[in-house]
C-alpha cells in the first residue's frame, strides 16, 4: 500500500481500519541468493537498495531481535558531510544526497530536516583545522561556511561566549546537515524492502556459518538452517561476537555510547551544536527535549550500558558550553554498542571466504551513513565490485599501511 | 567500576586510561620470521569477546602501574586484577 495524501484521507474518514501492517512476517525458506544478517538500517537499507535498484531477488534479512532493536533506535540522529579524508567525504556526501531523496524514494515520512550543524572553535588552531575541512568538504559540493562569533551570536545567543577556558571564536557551518527520524528509517527502509519481496525474518539470531572449503554456504540460525550463494553480515556493535563464529578476528572493538534526553522544551536549538573543546554535542527533537551525548565509555563491552563518570564528563562539556542546560531536567539515556575501528573509518568489503562479505566498524557515527552504506554495500553484493565511492573501505587497509584517520590517532579505538 | 590495585586497593576506574586487549604485552620480535605480519596482526587485530576479556589498564592518576584486569564484557564484573609486569614476567617477557 502505497501511503499518500488521499490515503490518509480515506482512512480518517473510515475509522482508520483498513491500514495494512507495514510488512509481511514470513517463515523462513530453505535457501536465498543473498542472506543479510543485521535488521538494523544498514542492513535494511542493503535489502531496499538491493530489491529496488538493483534488481535483485530472493533475499532475506536475518534479525536476532526485532528490526531497529539495535543502534539504528538508540543513536543522536545526527546527520552531516563534514568529513576531512578522501577515503570517507565523497562517501558521506553520497548518503547525504541520498537522504536528501529517501523520503519521496521509499514512500516514507523520515522527517529529514537539514537544520544545520554548527561545530564551534575556540581558538586559532582549531579554526585554522576547521577552514581546511570546510575546504574539504567544497571538493565534494558538500557546503560548508566559516561563522564569525557575531553571526553565532545571533543564532544562539544564549551559548557561553566569554568562557574563560573556552570562548567561542566562530564556527564551521554546514546547513545540510541536521537530523532524522532514526525508528522511521529502519521501518521506511522495511516497508520498501518488503513490497519487492525480500523476506524480513525476526527473532532469528544468527549461530554459526555453513563454511566449507572456505566458501560461505548459508548460515545457521535459532529457526534453522538457511543456505544462501551469498551471506551479508552487517551487525554493527556485534561485528566481533558474529564474525568470530566465522574465525575471524577483526580490527574493531566494541565499546558503549550513551546518550541523553532532557524534558521537553520550546524551540530553542536552531540545528545540531558541538562545542570544540569538549566532547558534547546536542540537537533538539520535535518533540521539544533536548537530545545529546559525548565520548564513549572508553573501555571494551557488550553491555549496552556505560558508566557514571562519562555522564559527568557529558554534562561538564554541556555546562561549559550553554549554562542554561543545567536548568533542565534530565528524562532518559541510555547506551548502544559501537563497533569502533583501528582508524574510526569502516568497512564495506569481501573477506577472504568465499560468499562472505562483511559490513561494520561504524563507530558512533553510523547512523548519517544508513542510505550509502546500504546503497554501496548492495553495489558490492550485487556487482562483486565496490563502489567508486567506497574503494577505500577495505578490511585489508590496515596490512596495507593505508588506515583512513580523520582524527590521527593511530589503533586506539577508544580515542577516535 | 571499582579496580581492585593489588597494591592500592579498590580504586574508581575513572582513575585509569585503558589500553585495551592484554594480549598486547606479547610483542612480536621485530627480527623474527614473518615479523610484518605479525607486526600487523598484533597492532590491529582483536579477539573483542563477549564474556570474559584480559586487559591493559594504565594507573595514571594514582602510581601509575600498569594492570592486568579480567573482566566480562557482559557485566562490568571484574573477576582478577594484576600487575602486568607480573604477568608479563610469567610470560618470559621483561626479565
Ligand atoms: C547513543 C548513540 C548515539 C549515536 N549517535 C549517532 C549520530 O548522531 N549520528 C550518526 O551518524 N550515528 C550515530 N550513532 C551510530 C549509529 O547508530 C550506528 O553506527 C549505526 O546505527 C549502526 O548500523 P545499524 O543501524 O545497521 O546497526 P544496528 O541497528 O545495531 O543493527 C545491527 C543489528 O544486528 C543484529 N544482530 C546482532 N547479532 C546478530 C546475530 N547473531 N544474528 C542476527 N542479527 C544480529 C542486532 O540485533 C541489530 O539489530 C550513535 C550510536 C549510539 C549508540
Amino acid at each position: 500500500m502505497r501511503y499518500n495524501a488521499l490515503s490518509i484521507l480515506k482512512q480518517g474518514l473510515t475509522g482508520n481500519k483498513g491500514w495494512a501492517p507495514a510488512w509481511r512476517e514470513p517463515d523462513p525458506k530453505p535457501e536465498y541468493d543473498i542472506i543479510i544478517v543485521g535488521g538494523g538500517g544498514h542492513g535494511l537499507a542493503t535489502a531496499y537498495y538491493l530489491s529496488n535498484k538493483f534488481g535483485m531477488k530472493n533475499i532475506a534479512v536475518v534479525e536476532k531481535g526485532w528490526i531497529g532493536s539495535g543502534n539504528v533506535g538508540r543513536n543522536t540522529t545526527l546527520i552531516r558531510s563534514n568529513y576531512l579524508l578522501e577515503g570517507n567525504q565523497p562517501f558521506y556526501e553520497l548518503s547525504m544526497q541520498l537522504w536528501e531523496g529517501l523520503e519521496q524514494d521509499f514512500n516514507y515520512n523520515a522527517m529529514v530536516s537539514q537544520r544545520g550543524i554548527l561545530n564551534l572553535y575556540h581558538s586559532d588552531s582549531q579554526r585554522d583545522a576547521f577552514a581546511r575541512r570546510g575546504n574539504a568538504m567544497h571538493l565534494t559540493g558538500s557546503g560548508g561556511v566559516m561563522l564569525s562569533e557575531a553571526e553565532i551570536r545571533e543564532k544562539c545567543p544564549y551559548l557561553d561566549f566569554d568562557n574563560a577556558r573556552f570562548p567561542i571564536k566562530g564556527a564551521l557551518w554546514q546547513q545540510r546537515g541536521g537530523t532524522v527520524r532514526h525508528d522511521a528509517v529502519a521501518w521506511g527502509f522495511a516497508r520498501g524492502a518488503d513490497m519487492k519481496g525480500v523476506d524480513i525474518l525476526q527473532n532469528c539470531e544468527v549461530t554459526g556459518f555453513q563454511i566449507d572449503n572456505g566458501v560461505c554456504k548459508g548460515v545457521e540460525t535459532s529457526r534453522g538452517t538457511i543456505r544462501a550463494k551469498k551471506v551479508a553480515v552487517c551487525v554493527a556493535g556485534s561485528s566481533g561476537r558474529v564474525m568470530s563464529m566465522a574465525g575471524m578476528r577483526l580490527p574493531i572493538e566494541s565499546h558503549v555510547l550513551q546518550a541523553f534526553v532532557s524534558e521537553g522544551l520550546k524551540p530553542t536549538l536552531p540545528g545540531v551544536i558541538t562545542f570544540g573543546a569538549g566532547h558534547f554535542y546536542v540537537s533538539q527533537s520535535d518533540k521539544g527535549g533536548l537530545v545529546f551525548g559525548g565520548d564513549i565509555d572508553g573501555y571494551n563491552t557488550y553491555a549496552q550500558r556505560g558508566n557514571l563518570p562519562v555522564v559527568e564528563d557529558v554534562c561538564e562539556g554541556g555546562m561549559a558550553l550553554m549554562p542554561m542546560i543545567g536548568r533542565a531536567r534530565l528524562l532518559r539515556m541510555w547506551g548502544g554498542l559501537m563497533d569502533m575501528s583501528m582508524d574510526g573509518s569502516p568497512f564495506i568489503d569481501r573477506t577472504h571466504i568465499g560468499g562472505l562479505y562483511f559490513n561494520g566498524g561504524w563507530c558512533y557515527g553510523g547512523f548519517k551513513a544508513t542510505p550509502a552504506s546500504g546503497f554501496c554495500y548492495a553495489h558490492l553484493l550485487a556487482k562483486d565490485a565496490p563502489h567508486p565511492v567506497a574503494t577505500q573501505l577495505r578490511l585489508d587497509r590496515f596490512r596495507r599501511g593505508a588506515p583512513i584517520d580523520e582524527k590521527g590517532a593511530g589503533p586506539q579505538p577508544n580515542l577516535h | 567500576m571499582i579496580i581492585k590495585h593489588p597494591l592500592l586497593g579498590p580504586r574508581d576506574a575513572a582513575e585509569f586510561v585503558y589500553l585495551g586487549d592484554a594480549n598486547m604485552i606479547k610483542r612480536p620480535e621485530g627480527f623474527g620470521e614473518n615479523v610484518e605480519e605479525a607486526m600487523y596482526e598484533h597492532v590491529y587485530l582483536r579477539e573483542n569477546p563477549a564474556g570474559e576479556h584480559h586487559e591493559l589498564w594504565y594507573h595514571e592518576q594514582g602510581d601509575r602501574s600498569w594492570l592486568v584486569v579480567t573482566r566480562n564484557t557482559l557485566t562490568h564484573e571484574i573477576s582478577s586484577v594484576e600487575l602486568a609486569r607480573d604477568v608479563a614476567r610469567r610470560k618470559g617477557r621483561s626479565k
